[in-house]
């Protein structure tokens, strides 16, 4: 998202100047397939257990 | 045997439709109206508006299920209920007008012994002069909204192909418009969309809300245990906003839209307009425009629903300051208090009080959320209102064994930003419960382990896992009640 995550990042004192952004290493987590593949079922279990546990 | 009537085919009223059919006996009649004759799985429709997916993947027709469930299905919108008959019918029963070419205009008159009413949420679009897919901005809250809206958008991503600037203005079109998520994604989607074709210097994207911080989703925010710290919502909102380049603009009551061009109170009482080339605000939501009578014909509107048309269930409806809130005013059952066999689900009930703190301006503009009531406790209140009408009408007592209340209830809502095995990604928010139980987690109002913010390869995954699960489920095919709502 470069051009305009640059343009805003530009702006100082602008709200957006102050809002955190990933870093490289944060990226490459939210891609990396190992791990995704291991969010993937990990969230799908705590999602499923939260539904059935919600409600009686 | 017993009648249920079963008003709204969405994600709550379908869900109880299926449920109350596999619950009661064969000698049980489970009747459906809804003027729709599709069913919908709207979180979906996020992609029909970027033209990822076409309204047919996102739809299916009702009436084969129905008649493979054994259940009646009219094709019809209920103007009316009668919960005590009248001087002519003895027993309670619904009118509805049918919508269908065949029979358009038709009025009738349903008997029922118990009535879900599952009718989701009126989109209030007249609540803000200019707004909606009929007047100057796009709506992805049904299949043919998103697709128009979809059409809208091609016209801007060509404009801007040939060089040409444009601003989108995506946000909540009211001052107490609730449904951020919806529009959050949509924002996050067509970021992503301008990306993938190379086009962001030539684009503007406004996020506009009534939130008085972000990430405040009208459940007054919640906090997430990620990267070492307990974080608010606020900064994971922010954070994505500013990552796909969108900025924004919050605590705004959007009051008059024209042609390219929205009008907006801030909290601080000043006016403020934006211009904009492709615009999608979600509206207010209202109830359905349900009237009820009693057996004399009077009118007892204001009895059975709230102000805003939505029913009244067993909630603590006494006005009470923000501080005195609690998480027993949410109800549980989701039965009306005067009419004992009457039930609303999902979106259809009336709920007790915002979670957001009400926010007023100095000029007396309310600007702030009204509760969100996502997909899943929408499904969960329709099962749970399915099984314990089957308890009722097969021990013959007025017990409810079954409870979901809001308050305990978890959510989850993933906002997909991209698409594609590889390239697609989303935010995964989990809160639990839903309403803050200050009580009960005096720290955080919730259950801070519970509550995750995530974003990944993972949630779009999920998404996309989700989307065709649960029309699996909604077709009522083979195991379909194994899968959580
Ligand atoms: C764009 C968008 C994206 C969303 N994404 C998500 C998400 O990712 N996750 C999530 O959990 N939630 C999401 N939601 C919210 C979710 O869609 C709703 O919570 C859910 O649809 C509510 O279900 P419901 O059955 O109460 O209402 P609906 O699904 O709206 O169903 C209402 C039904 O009532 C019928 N009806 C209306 N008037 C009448 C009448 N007078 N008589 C009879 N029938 C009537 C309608 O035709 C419809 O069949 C999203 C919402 C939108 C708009």
């Amino acid at each position: 998202m470069a051009t305009i995550h640059e343009r805003l990042q530009n702006k100082p004192y602008s709200e957006y100047a102050y809002a955190t952004r990933p870093s490289k290493i944060t990226l490459f987590w939210r891609r990396c397939l190992i791990k995704q593949f291991y969010m993937f079922f990990k969230l799908n279990f705590k999602i499923m257990m939260m539904v059935v546990k919600g409600h009686s | 045997m017993a009648k249920v009537v079963v008003l709204g085919a969405g994600i709550s009223g379908h869900t109880a439709a299926l449920y109350l059919k596999k619950l009661l006996t064969k000698n049980d009649e489970v009747v459906v109206v809804s003027p729709n004759s599709n069913f919908q799985w709207i979180p979906s429709n996020i992609w029909v508006g970027v033209g990822l997916m076409k309204p047919d993947d996102v739809k299916f027709p009702l009436a084969p299920v129905y008649k493979r469930q054994k259940i009646s299905y009219l094709q019809a919108k209920a103007i009316e209920i009668n919960p005590e008959g009248n001087v002519d019918i003895a027993k309670p029963f619904v009118r509805i007008e049918y919508v269908s070419e065949s029979e358009k205009g038709k009025l009738e008159n349903i008997t029922y012994d118990y009535l879900v009413n599952a009718t989701g949420p009126l989109l209030n679009f007249d609540a803000t002069p200019g707004l909606g897919p009929n007047h100057f901005t796009n709506s992805v809250c049904t299949y043919d909204h998103a697709e128009k809206s979809w059409q809208n958008l091609k016209l801007a991503l060509e404009k801007m192909q040939n060089g040409e600037h444009q601003t989108f203005l995506i946000g909540t079109g009211h001052p107490m418009a609730t449904c951020q998520g919806a529009a959050f994604e949509y924002a996050l989607n067509i970021a992503f969309e301008i990306d993938k074709r190379k086009l962001n210097h030539l684009a503007d994207i406004v996020w506009i809300s009534n939130e008085y911080e972000l990430g405040d989703f009208g459940m007054g925010g919640a906090y997430i245990n990620r990267g070492g710290y307990v974080t608010p919502t606020k900064v994971f909102t922010e954070s994505v906003l500013a990552e796909y380049g969108i900025r924004w603009i919050k605590r705004a009551g959007v009051f008059k839209v024209e042609k390219g061009k929205a009008y907006y109170e801030l909290l601080d009482g000043s006016k403020h307009e934006q211009t904009f080339d492709f615009s999608m605000l979600i509206p207010g939501f209202a109830g359905a425009k349900i009237k009820a009578f009693n057996n004399l014909g009077e009118d007892i509107t204001s009895t059975v629903f709230a102000p805003n048309n939505m029913m009244k269930v067993d909630a603590d409806y006494s006005a009470k300051p923000y501080e005195s809130w609690k998480a027993s005013d949410w109800p549980e059952i989701y039965q009306n208090p005067t009419y004992h066999n009457l039930y609303a689900a999902g979106i259809a009930f009336a709920p007790p009080h915002p979670m957001s703190k009400p926010m007023e301006s100095p000029n007396g503009t309310k600007i702030f959320p009204t509760p969100p009531r996502t997909g899943m406790p929408s499904g969960v209140i329709g099962k749970v209102v399915a099984q314990n009408i089957a308890h009722r009408i097969k021990t013959g007592k007025n017990e409810h064994p079954h409870k979901a209340s809001m308050a305990k209830q978890a959510a989850a809502c993933i906002v997909s930003a991209g698409y594609g095995f590889t390239k697609g990604q989303a935010a995964t928010m989990t809160v639990s419960p839903i309403v803050p139980d200050w009580e009960k987690y005096p720290e955080y109002g919730r259950d801070i382990n519970a509550t995750v913010g995530v974003i990944g390869l993972a949630g779009h995954w999920m998404k996309l896992f989700m989307h065709y699960m649960f029309i699996y489920k909604a077709k009522a095919k083979f195991g379909w009640s194994l899968i959580p709502e």
